[in-house]
């Protein structure tokens, strides 16, 4: 009897590996994983995690803020490290004074900045962690203009609804050509409610010094509440639109249309 | 009297199935909703694992940071890749499961084989609104066990084991390793080690929906004091993957008892409610 069970227990112990592991192939996760109507259902829970947060959040609450001892030493940079092409690297040794940020779309009074306008802008400094998607965390200090003040100047029409932010690194590897917008090209996009809030800015230093190219020189944006694909580096213009649909991919940035949820609050 | 004197004489207990209902209908509702769902978000957390295969104590860890954890591959000398598990100071050599391991018939670098993660493929994006979907769905199940269970009593009665209860562990531990199981009115009775699995279960459940929230940013904004009592968003990231190491060990020794106890009475008392008793010995 003992004997029996005893084998029984292995037995079993066999069956209930098999049925946690091969998860895809025995159960054809896979197949589902490639039908649209399933993803569909799945794409779901971005909108419960969208409304829950933005109950729970409201409109103001800060994401945490660090001492200076708690900076990363070396701060990982990801996704593009140089944009290059020739009017990039131009940019690069003029020191960036010929860089201009641009703010229209649906705004009453389109505007042009330089960087050095900006930098005489009121500023914030906050010690954040970044968060990528991938799993790792890095804290730094960003210094910039809170991208509230800028909407204010630049006036922003009642039909917009997103800030969209076009980058001047291309990830395909190709330098974006003529301005136009390429699908490689970096962009992202955020809801306004997300663009006024007091720790989301364009920086322009980071841990006290001008932002390297690897981090996004001359400008990056820093949304806090929202994972690291959304804090798009190099940034060459604000766009305010209803929807974004028509943009790229269509999907309101780079990553989202290559799947990842727009909202990127967890 | 012949009658009364037969009626007197102790009859042999008739050999009859005793039939009861055991599990009610939102146990086993909520009992195969949770098993979906966990071994959806196992499988997809592997995978979402896989895109940064390394964990670390405290608020941050990236690439500069030691890791207290990893899975990693190296190139070895004859051009081949092999699977390396970092624990600590430990160096491990796991090629062909952890770091390393066969996809389409060729070693490949990978933390975790295909063979366990949901979707089959390394797809961070698609993993992640697998997770999602259905951790809402765990959650939102979790909850309506918790208040329907609490209601009528069920965790209270069945599952908080008794002052008696704890003071019977060791003979519960003996009877477990000798593969003695209860019989007839005693195997409808949780037994200690039953009591304390279960429970421990619900707090790992719980343990996991929190560090999984922790790791949120914008969750962290909401409930910062949440992160730090995990010690970090990295250190809540890594507690999030113990505690489904405990999960998975808790369903293989829960699949080995249901299968020693009588798989197939254990099971349909899972789908229809009814139960055999064990007979007597």
């Amino acid at each position: 009897m003992a004997l029996l069970t005893r084998r029984k227990a292995l037995l079993s112990l066999t069956g209930g590996g098999l049925l946690l592991a091969g998860c895809s192939k025995i159960t054809g996760g896979d197949q589902l994983n490639d039908s649209a109507g399933f993803q569909r259902v799945l794409a779901a829970a971005e909108g419960w995690t969208l409304s829950t947060q933005r109950f729970l959040l409201g409109g103001g609450a800060m994401a945490q803020e660090f001492k200076v001892s708690d900076i990363s030493k070396n701060f990982k940079a990801n996704g593009t490290l140089n944009p290059g092409g020739d009017e990039y690297d131009r940019h690069v040794d003029e020191g960036f004074v010929n860089w201009r940020l641009t703010i229209d779309g649906l705004v009453a009074k389109p505007m042009s900045l330089s960087v050095a306008e900006l930098r005489r802008l009121p500023s914030r400094t906050q010690i954040t962690r970044h968060d990528c998607v991938e799993g790792w965390s890095a804290i730094g200090q960003w210094t910039g203009v809170p991208l509230a003040l800028l909407l204010r100047a630049a006036a922003v029409l009642p039909q917009a609804r997103y800030a969209v932010f076009h980058c001047a690194d291309n990830l395909d590897g190709e330098p974006s050509k003529g301005g136009q917008q390429s699908p490689g090209q970096y962009y992202e996009s955020l809801a306004l409610v997300d663009c006024r809030h007091p720790q989301t800015m364009l920086a322009y230093d980071m841990n006290g010094k001008a932002l390297d190219v690897a981090h996004g020189a001359p400008l990056r944006l820093r949304v806090e509440r929202q994972l690291g694909y959304k804090q798009a580096k190099y940034v060459q213009r604000i766009e305010l639109v209803s929807d974004f649909h028509r943009i790229s991919g269509g999907k309101g940035g780079y990553w989202e249309d290559r799947g990842y949820e727009w909202y990127a609050g967890i | 009297m012949a009658v009364e004197a037969e009626d007197a004489m102790p009859m042999p207990a008739p050999v009859r199935r005793v039939v009861v209902y055991r599990h009610t209908f939102i146990v086993r509702l909520t009992h195969w909703i949770n098993a979906v769902c966990i071994f959806v978000l196992v499988g997809s957390g592997l995978n979402i694992f896989n895109a940064h295969p390394q964990l670390y104590w405290g608020q941050k860890g990236d690439e500069f940071d030691t890791p207290f954890l990893a899975l990693q591959s190296i190139d070895k000398a004859d051009a081949s890749v092999g699977g390396q598990t970092i624990v600590g100071p430990l160096h491990l050599n796991t090629t062909g499961f952890l770091g390393a391991s066969k996809q389409g018939g060729e070693l490949t670098a990978r933390a975790w084989p295909d063979w366990l993660t949901i979707p089959g493929p390394t797809d961070l994006a698609d993993a992640r609104h697998w997770h999602f979907f259905f951790a809402w769905i765990l959650v939102a199940n979790g909850v309506a066990y918790l208040v329907w269970s609490l209601g009528i009593r069920h965790i209270q009665r069945d599952i908080w084991p008794t002052l008696a209860d704890l003071k019977a562990i060791p003979r519960s531990i003996l009877d477990h390793l000798r593969l003695k199981h209860p019989s007839g009115e005693a195997a409808l009775r949780y037994n200690v080690l039953q009591r304390l699995a279960y429970l421990g279960l619900l707090l790992m459940v719980c343990g996991m929906v929190l560090t999984g929230l922790s790791m949120s940013p914008g969750f962290g904004a909401f409930a910062p004091w949440l992160v730090q009592v995990f010690g970090g968003r990295q250190s809540a990231r890594a507690i999030h993957f113990f505690c489904a190491g405990a999960i998975v060990m808790f369903i293989v020794v829960h699949l080995v008892e249901v299968v020693l106890a009588g798989p197939f009475n254990e099971i349909r008392s899972m789908i229809t409610g009814r139960y055999t008793l064990p007979k007597e010995h």
